[in-house]
């Protein structure tokens, strides 16, 4: 009982920072139908900016600077990179934003070295929020829940309540319309974009103490948000929610399940051994399946229903 | 009626004879290139050059011919070397008979096996979509080969021994250079395989297919069937390169099977140019220099890499084939005369600078990665001390003075370019009237 | 009673709320020409899109030559001898002109998918190309990349791939759009040559070109047709007066 609990509320935490990350891929490519692939890359820069800055001027400081920071950067990408690229064709946007995020591995690289480097958790955030039975939930796990919830709500009002908000939705479908109407539309393209990658430098600032802050962070995590997206339907925020949420608690729960077909049939009394037909995947544990559970999502959701969980924008 | 076809099997038969000429020399240069290259590792990479060329040319069926952007073409690859080297193994061991020189045959149609099977999900889809689920495939296979170490080897990967079996005519492939032969031999058949598919109903479609996907279903074709029958061929070949990689190294690894090889091909495909159909093999050239030659030279290799890409994908995404064929566009038409004086200025200019930010970033790698080892390094020939300024400003003053130099000349050139790329399309349009 | 080569019965459609075909009736019978005509927004092209397969209808259902294609795509609905040009041209820009046309035919001389004919040795293909290419008079033009053509020439390619397959059911959507005077009068010549023997539907605005071409014409007003007669007839009708003309009907002049 307690195990549930404490693995769903490490897999909510989870989906909830994979949420982070997908957010502001999707609401890049609902805008302007380019799939930023660097978008992992600005998470991992988030994280660096953010271990930087706190060797410097603390923790907290970096939690507002950091994201910012990576915000400009994204911002600065589109304007000068990104916006060439455009009249090509998404294909060749696609390929510049991949190609990006092989060069920012590479400078984060000759920065920073390419051993991982001690970004710590703050010692007030560091320690148990509360105690279930016997296991304990850590506070900072709390704190990144909390922030991913007030970033899920202030974007929701940003979108819905603000003057802004309505032209970037309105653009979201209708970008000759708006820019015909007055607005400028390549600028709110670049705030889009800038904003985008600051959400993924958020989520880096805040997941990077919590795991590892390491060159090969952007790639992990980076074809996973692609399969959230996907899953969730390209273009759909709240299926990207739904689609974290579902990845990240499967994943956490899988990892921390040591069960296999082996191990089920020897408990109804069957013996299995390494000479029966399919043992090499009879005695796969869950755990070690994990890593694959997203992908085996996406293809199943590609078979039994393509669009997505709640897709709306066609890839 | 008769006149008709008299004209057409007259007007066949230039383009006859050019097309002997051109795959004669084809075939020329692959047999006498290791006796120009006959430097000791230059076997070695030529070997590598030509697997990576059919990948290549495999990978453009999707991209280039289909418009389809695979990141996750190496499934096909790897699979097919790790069907190839078991192969090798169960026939070193006496199991089945396989030789060697049909073992690629062994790795392509275990590719085709995997494109009809992964094909079959990744094609429902199509555009950005079909690029992510491809990425999710080749994710899902990568995770799988660290998942059943039986089949992929687990972190050591398979390895084989090629010398197997009875010499025939005293080959053993035991020498590279034999293994060179093969590789070329396979690459030949291969390269007129996938040129042929071009010139054929199927190879025309998906082309209609990348240019205007919706049209094709109102002229009677099924898009998906097109891109998926297309995939499983694109996978038959690159099956192919998978299995005459395996005999090439004699290892295979889940790395075969990764994401990174695919951005690898994607990359290198892409600099080679995907709209003509040599433009893969240029790239391949280009790509195996660059990552096996230039990371002997420096550290920061994937840098450039990635830079050059952008700059390719920013500034001439047809690739450098488009670029040759622009040029030769230009001095057909006999207007290269123009063209040249500003040419030569810009590129010498972009040249100047370009060294000087190499400097600037081998220095700064040096700095970052070597300095335990001290802080002199040798850059192009001399040493240089990466910590004093003197070598930095070199470099800056390079950069600064290449980087005004090419901004004053590029406005020139690209002035000359507009007015001979207007005229050269007035005079077509013209010659069309 | 000739048989009907188009059929459509009570078809609607419905955009989210928004009804936009809302009871369309119609009976084309095999090897006439059929205008259709209406005010902008009448839901002309979505009847074109319903019919040919683009877009599913939400009730009603469509016959040709007899049987339902409601529900099929649009390369079925093709097969079964529908063809259809676009309003917006939408032709294969980085082919020749001459590829452009031979696509065109490949499925209905039944190479399909076939990557085992040498494309270049296939006599049927390469002779129906090209006498499309002479049809639609763009001969000079046969190497040319199809996305470098004049835009009269792109539409003459357009109506050349929707009738290179052979289909006998031909829809023409606004083919004569944006073009001058003179090159109207002979894209109505092509139409004319191309469709002897096909049964034809177009959307036109041009009442010349409907006046020259059509043997009946269909008025579509808000999603449905109210009224489908000869053209003669057409001018005289009382409906049609107030649809266009909002009630007040001098001579309905729609002729010149």
């Amino acid at each position: 009982m307690e195990f549930t609990l404490i693995t769903l509320l490490n897999g909510l935490s989870y989906g909830l920072l994979l949420f982070m990350l997908s957010s502001g891929l999707t609401l890049i490519f609902s805008m302007m139908g380019v799939l930023n692939f660097a978008h992992a890359s600005f998470y991992m820069l988030g994280a660096y900016f953010a271990y930087a800055i706190s060797g410097k001027l603390g923790f907290w400081p970096a939690l507002f600077i950091a994201p910012l920071l990576v915000g400009v950067i994204g911002a600065f990408v589109e304007r000068y990179g990104l916006r060439s690229v455009h009249k090509y064709g998404h294909i060749p946007e696609l390929l510049f934003t991949f190609g990006l995020s092989y060069v920012m591995v590479e400078l984060v690289q000759l920065i920073w070295g390419r051993a991982a480097v001690p970004y710590p958790i703050p010692p007030e955030l560091d320690g148990p929020l509360f105690t279930l039975f016997t296991t304990t939930f850590p506070m900072y796990r709390g704190f990144m829940m909390l922030i991913a919830v007030l970033m899920l709500v202030s974007i929701f009002l940003v979108l819905t309540k603000t003057r802004i908000g309505l032209v970037i939705q309105a653009a979201l479908t209708h970008p000759e319309m708006v820019e015909a109407l007055g607005h400028n539309v390549p600028r709110v393209f670049m705030l889009v974009f800038g904003g985008g990658c600051a959400l993924a430098g958020l989520a880096g600032v805040i997941g990077g103490n919590a795991f590892v802050t390491e060159p090969g962070m952007a790639a992990t995590v980076g074809s996973i948000i692609f399969v959230v997206v996907v899953v969730g339907g390209m273009g759909s925020l709240v299926g990207a929610l739904l689609a974290s949420l579902l990845i990240g608690v499967l994943q956490t729960f899988a990892v921390a399940l040591d069960y296999s077909f082996a191990t089920l049939f020897a408990g109804l009394g069957g013996s299995i051994g390494p000479e029966t037909f399919g043992y090499p995947v009879l005695k796969l544990t869950i755990s070690q399946v994990a890593p694959i559970l997203p992908y085996m999502l996406l293809v199943l959701i590609l078979i039994f229903r393509p669009r997505g969980l709640m897709g709306t924008r066609e890839g | 009626m008769n006149t008709i076809t008299m004209q057409t099997t007259l007007t066949y038969k230039p383009i006859n004879l050019g097309r002997w000429i051109i795959w004669g020399m084809f075939a020329l240069i692959l047999i006498i290139a290791p006796m120009i290259f006959n430097k000791g590792a230059s076997l070695s990479i030529l070997s590598q050059i030509g697997t990576v060329m059919i990948f290549g040319l495999s990978y453009n069926m999707l991209l280039g011919q289909g418009g389809m952007l695979s990141f996750g073409h190496a499934v096909y690859s790897g699979l097919g070397a790790f069907f190839a080297i078991h192969a090798m193994n169960l026939a070193s061991a006496g199991s089945m008979w396989m030789p060697v020189t049909m073992i690629p045959l062994v790795g392509g149609l275990a590719g085709m096996f995997f494109g009809i099977l992964f094909g079959y999900v990744t094609t429902k889809k199509s555009g950005t979509t079909f690029a992510m689920i491809t990425l999710g495939i080749v994710e899902l296979v990568f995770a799988c080969s660290l998942m059943f170490p039986e089949f992929f080897g687990g972190e050591g990967g398979i390895s084989t021994n090629r010398v197997y079996g009875e010499p025939i005519f005293g080959v053993t492939y035991g020498p590279q250079i034999q293994v060179y032969y093969l590789i070329a031999f396979w690459l030949f058949i291969s390269t007129i395989g996938m040129y042929a598919f071009t010139q054929t109903p199927l190879g025309r479609i998906i082309n209609a297919v990348r240019d205007n996907p919706e049209r094709v279903e109102f002229v009677g074709y099924d898009t998906q069937w097109a891109r998926y029958l297309t995939l499983i061929l694109s996978g038959f070949f690159a099956g192919i390169s998978g299995g005459l990689s395996a005999i090439n190294f004699e290892i295979v690894t889940a790395e075969n099977v990764s994401a990174l090889r695919s951005g690898g091909v994607l990359l290198f495909t892409f600099i080679g140019g995907v709209g003509f159909f040599f433009g893969p093999m240029i790239g391949a050239i280009i790509g195996v220099f660059l990552t096996v030659m230039l990371s002997d030279f420096t550290k920061a290799w994937q840098l450039y890499l990635g830079v050059f890409f952008i700059v390719m994908v920013m500034y001439a995404p047809g690739g450098i084939a488009s670029l040759i064929m622009l040029n030769l566009r230009v001095a057909k038409y006999g207007k290269f005369g123009r063209v040249w004086p500003h040419l030569w200025k810009t590129c010498l200019l972009a040249l100047i600078a370009l060294v000087g930010i190499v400097m600037m970033i081998e220095m700064l790698y040096h700095l970052t990665l070597e300095s335990v080892n001290g802080t002199t390094m040798k850059l192009f020939g001399s040493m240089v001390d990466t910590a004093a300024p003197t070598g930095w400003l070199i470099a800056a003053a390079l950069l600064a003075v290449g980087g005004f130099g090419f901004w004053q000349t590029k406005k020139g050139f690209s002035q000359v370019w507009g007015e001979v790329s207007t005229e050269i399309e007035e005079q077509i349009r013209r010659a069309g009237a | 009673m000739s048989e009907l080569s188009l059929e459509l019965k009570d078809v609607r459609k419905s955009f989210g709320r928004a009804e936009i075909i809302r009871g369309a009736s119609l009976k084309v019978p095999k090897g006439e020409r059929f205008a259709i005509i209406g005010p902008n927004g009448a839901g002309k092209s979505t009847l074109f899109n319903l019919v040919s397969g683009r877009f599913p209808i939400t009730s009603g259902d469509i016959l040709l030559n007899g049987e339902s294609i409601v529900g099929l795509r649009p390369f079925e609905i093709n097969r079964r001898g529908l063809s259809r040009s676009f309003q917006i041209t939408n032709i294969f820009h980085r082919l020749s002109v001459y590829e452009n046309l031979r696509c065109a035919v490949l499925w209905s001389l039944g190479y399909k998918y076939s990557f085992w004919h040498r494309l270049n040795g296939l006599k049927d293909a390469h002779e129906r190309a090209e006498q499309v290419l002479e049809q639609i008079g763009l001969k000079r033009r046969r190497d040319t990349v199809a996305g470098l053509l004049t835009y009269a020439e792109q539409r003459a390619l357009e109506i050349g791939i929707t009738i290179a397959g052979g289909a006998d059911v031909i829809l023409l959507d606004e083919p004569t759009a944006g073009m001058s005077r003179s090159e109207s009068d002979a894209a109505v010549e092509l139409i004319r040559k191309v469709t002897i023997g096909k049964t034809l539907l177009m959307v036109e605005h041009d009442m010349s070109v409907v006046f020259g071409l059509a043997d009946k014409i269909a008025v579509v007003v808000y999603g449905e047709v109210i009224a489908c007669d000869t053209p003669a007839n057409i001018r005289g009708n009382q409906k049609v007066q107030e649809a266009y003309l909002g009630g007040h009907a001098p001579v309905a002049e729609a002729g010149t």
